[in-house]
This record gives C-alpha cells, structure tokens and sequence, in this order.
C-alpha cells in the first residue's frame, strides 16, 4: 500500500481520531491522541490490509530551544514528539506514527508527560520505551518494567531533553 | 523371629523429596563469550535456566546526544564506533540518512564504490562473527583461519582510506575518495583466493559433529517472536522459511538502495538441503548458516561492482548542502547484523546541526529477544545461543 491509502485506511476507521496527517513529508506520517494510540496500534498491527507486524523504532524528539534569544526564531513551539516507525513484512510498507505531548506533565517541570505502553502489541517496544524513557523523558503507564536501560539506576534527568544539565561529578568522578 | 518385626517391604520406602534452590547467576560484563560488555544475569533452578534478563549500558557514549550538537559530517566518526566490525556500513546508514533528508542524488561511481566497500566490510564482520562464535564454542582455530581473511581486507580498506577499524570513509554525498590506483586488481587477487576458503570454515565449523550437536535444534527463535521483537538481518532470515512462502527480508531486495537491484545477488532464507537432519529453522546453527552464506553471496557482489566501476560515471562525491533543511528522515539500511536505521529531524531555523539524531540499532532489537528464546535451556548452551545472535555491544548501547 503506498502511504496515501494507508492513511485513507486510518481515517476511514478511526475518522477524526486522526488528528493531523501530513502526506507531504519524506516519510508521511499522522497524528494521534495519547488515549488513542493502543487502538491505533492494536488497528495497525491486526488490521489485514496494513498488518503492521514489526516496530522500528520509537524515539523521541524534544522540540526545545534552551536559548531565549534563539527561542523566537526557533520555528516551533515547545513540545515533545513520541515517533513510531512502522514496517510491514508481508506487505511491504512503512509507516510513521506520532504522538505530541506537553514537556512537562500539567507543565510542572520535572513531571514527565505519560504516554500508554504498546508492548502488548508489539512485545520489542518494551525496551525501547525503557530507552526513550531513560533518555528522553516519557512515562509509559502499564509498562511491566519502566527502569533506566542505558544509563545507571541512580542517574538524574533525561540527558535527550534539550534543557538537560550535564551533571559536574557522579560518585566522585569529575564531570567537566 | 527378626524377620518378623520388620516392617513391610512398603512400608519401608522413604519418599525423599528432592528440593532445589533457584539461584541468581551473574554472567558478565567481564565474561569472554558476551562478545564485549553484557551483563546476563540467569535465574536458574539447577542446570536449568529459567529467565534471563540482559543489563546494557556499560559501553553507552552518548552517541544520540553527539549527533545533536555536531554537524553531520562531524558525526560520521562517531558512527564508526557503534558498530566497529561494520563501520563501513554505520557510515553508510547515517550518510544516507543525511541524504534523503536533503533529497541528494548520489552519482553512479559513489554508489558503486559503496557497494564494493560495504560488501567487503559485510564479509570481514561475518568472519568475526563466525570466528567469535567458534570460540564461544571451545574452538580456537576458525578463529585464526578468519582472521587471516579479514587481515587481508582491512589491508585493502588501509589502502582506501588509511584506517583499519573506524574508516569515516563513506561520507555525506558519496564517499570520501576515489579508489586508488591498482585496488581492483587487489582486490580481484583478493577474491580470488578468499572464494575457496569458504569451504575450509565449512569443513573446520560448520559440519563439525560437535559444532552441530552444541547448536543445531538449539535456541529457537519462532519467526512471530521475531517480528513481534523487531529482529532482523541474519537472526530474521534464520527463523524465515522460503518453502512456506514467508518475505525474504533482505532490505537490500525488497527496498532497494545505491543500485542493489541491478546486482545478481540472491538473499539468504532457509531451507537448506545441506542442514543436518537434527537442525530446525530458527535454531542457532541456521542463523549461522545464514551468515556464512551470505559471505559467497557478497564475494559476488563485490565482483560484479569491480567490473562496473572502470565504466561507471560521474564523481565519486558531491558537495553536500551547507545546511539541513527542515524536515524528517528516516533510513535503513541492510547492515551485517541486521536493520540499521537512523533517523533526522532537521531544524526549522535550517542550522547546520540536526534537532534530532536517532540510531536505530539492529542488535538492540535482536539482544531484547534473549530472555525469550533462552527460557528453558542449559547454562552451557547461553553462549551458544546468545553468540548466534552475533551482537556487538558497541552497537547496542550507542
């Protein structure tokens, strides 16, 4: 299928549950609701025609820019993007899949915005979401074991979020 | 008199209730056979394993922070490192990467020169890996045998691009130089005497009675488990069955890139008439199967390129844009080890260095299927099975 009609496909099932679409992209992709990413996915991976059976990638983007003189001519607003590759053996398509989110939950920094878990779905997402959550910031509810993956247990702060401070020592090791 | 006191011979039994202890095993970071620093801990009831969890990170550099304060050609380097038996092929991923988002067109002579360098470089990362996995086993010499091979082609790489491990040498708009002059004959020579070699690892490893009995019906990965674990490459093809009528995922056939579809070349999928009779599809003596004939296949690629790269024209580099335009890209490529993706998300302010840079890593995929495929197996065959799955942890942590 090429991305057009899978994204007739989306909207034909889930209507205004898309909330945007962009077929213009190198990699088109569409926007969905955090409450409406399980079904999407669980859609996604079981529906015939898509059948979706392996996820990629999941990787988040931190649209940020830490400089306040830079910060108006940045080009966007502050925001988290949750980003799923798709792949399709026995259909041969990809697909990109994205989620926004606030920085911060209920904006209070150091809340991390909450994101549902796909790893019923697609058992691999289980570390990669401990990956995105160690280095990217995002709590994902009803994940069986949501521990840090790459970085040590008692590490602070998600070194991917653009207002991240390196740290100057870790158990007397100098940083800088 | 006595006989008579005594009990019945029933009654005599004493049913012993035989206990074990789950118990805790800490295998790695140091150990030999985790091929670089992994932590497995075992949860085992005797010789028995029941879990395994894999703890990563120990070689974790930051690699996805870099790229976000680099320019793209400055990251190049750092690609080299994530997966160092394969740095070709990391350069590779990440300068395509780079392309698509800029929308470059690569001249034909680069695209030949990449296929040559990066089949050669698929060849010297199988033989390690075949190597590696003899030595897993308790054999030393496959070992030595593929590092005499692999000598010769980091030689040739030497003579490309001056490095022998981490090469930078396929760059953003093609690759950084021109062959130099007399490389094809060598290389010609080169292939000439690698081809039979082949048959010697078969006869040292692959149909050595003890080999097949270490791996053959062990460790087996179901191909749902692997496409629901996102693994790929050879650990993928292993579990794949041509007969039943599966994909056969070989990126360099279904989405082809740099010219792959004008090459004779045949992707690797079981089933294969030479398996012994105790092997099944999926179990590790496939994946290496797998692996090992993937090497005949890039010996011919790496022939019909030096045949198509005296005539092939144009450059063999354009000058990439000065900027990154805004947008989003997200490339695979067909890496020794399986999928290697990177994704790039452009700035909107169009500034020379990306927002984002994201490697996504085909070992990581394929190690997170360990517990899995573990479960229920002997404490001596966790290298076996964690060996076939060939993973360099320079890759997996990034």
């Amino acid at each position: 299928m090429t991305s057009a009609e899978i994204i007739a496909r989306l909207e034909e099932k889930f209507g205004d549950r898309i909330r945007e679409k962009n077929t213009d992209a190198i990699d088109p992709y569409v926007v969905v609701d955090p409450i409406d990413l399980v079904d999407v996915c669980r859609f996604m991976k079981e529906d015939e025609q898509l059948s979706f059976e392996m996820l990629n990638c999941i990787t988040s983007v931190d649209y940020f820019e830490p400089d306040p003189k830079k910060a108006p001519k940045a080009g966007f607003e502050p925001h988290l993007e949750v980003v799923y590759h798709l792949s399709s053996l026995s259909k041969n398509h990809r697909f990109v899949l994205k989620v926004m989110l606030p920085r911060w939950k209920a904006d209070q920094p150091g809340e991390l915005p909450e994101l549902p878990s796909v790893h019923s779905i697609w058992p691999g997402a289980d570390w990669h979401e401990r990956e995105v959550y160690d280095l990217g910031g995002v709590w994902f509810t009803d994940h069986p074991n949501l521990t840090r993956i790459l970085l040590s247990e008692d590490w602070v702060g998600h070194p991917l979020r653009k207002d991240y401070e390196f740290p100057l020592e870790y158990h007397g090791i100098r940083g800088r | 008199m006595a006989t008579e006191t005594l009990p019945k011979q029933e009654d005599n039994i004493v049913e012993i209730d035989v206990r074990t202890d789950e118990m805790l095993v800490n295998m790695g970071p140091q150990h030999p056979s985790t091929h670089g620093v992994l932590r497995l801990v075992l949860r085992t009831d005797g010789e028995v394993v029941s879990e395994v969890t894999p703890h990563l990170g120990y070689l974790h550099r930051c690699a996805e922070k870099v790229g976000e304060n680099v320019t793209p050609i400055q990251f190049i380097p750092y690609t080299d490192r994530m997966d160092y038996l394969a740095g070709m092929n990391m350069n590779l991923a990440y300068s395509m990467a780079i392309e698509k988002l800029c929308g470059m067109k690569i001249p034909e002579k680069a695209q030949v020169i990449r296929v040559i360098i990066c089949e050669l470089n698929r060849i010297a990362s199988h033989l390690v890996g075949m190597g590696a996995y003899g030595l897993d086993l308790g054999t030393f010499s496959p070992f030595l045998y593929a590092f005499r091979e692999r000598e010769m082609i980091l030689d040739l790489f030497e003579e490309v691009c001056g490095a022998r491990l981490t090469y930078s040498y396929i760059t953003i708009g093609g690759v950084h130089d021109d062959l130099p002059e007399g490389w094809v004959e060598k290389c010609r020579r080169f292939l000439e005497y690698f081809k039979p070699r082949v048959e010697e690892y078969h006869t040292l490893l692959t149909r050595n009675q003890i080999f097949i009995q270490r791996t053959a019906n062990i460790g087996i990965l179901p191909k749902e488990t692997a496409y629901q674990y996102g693994c790929t490459g050879p650990v993928l093809r292993g579990s794949l069955n041509r007969e039943a009528g599966d994909p056969v995922w070989d990126l360099r056939k279904v989405e082809p890139y740099c010219g792959y579809e004008t090459y004779d070349f045949q992707a690797i999928v079981p089933p294969f008439p030479e398996a012994p009779p105790e092997a099944v599809i999926g179990d590790s003596w496939h994946r290496f199967y797998v692996r090992m004939r993937e090497v005949i296949e890039s010996v011919k690629l790496v022939l019909q390129g030096l045949e198509r790269y005296p005539d092939a024209e144009g450059s063999h580099r354009i000058e990439p844009p000065r900027h990154l335009p805004a947008g989003e890209a997200y490339m695979e490529t067909e890496a020794p080890r399986g999928q290697m993706g990177f994704y790039v998300v452009g700035r909107p302010s169009k500034d020379p260095v990306p927002l984002r840079v994201r490697a996504r890593s085909s070992c990581f995929c394929n190690l997170s299927v360990t517990n899995e495929i573990c479960k229920g197996c002997l404490i001596a065959d966790i290298p076996a099975i964690v060996g076939s799955l060939d993973f360099v942890m320079g890759e997996v942590d990034r």
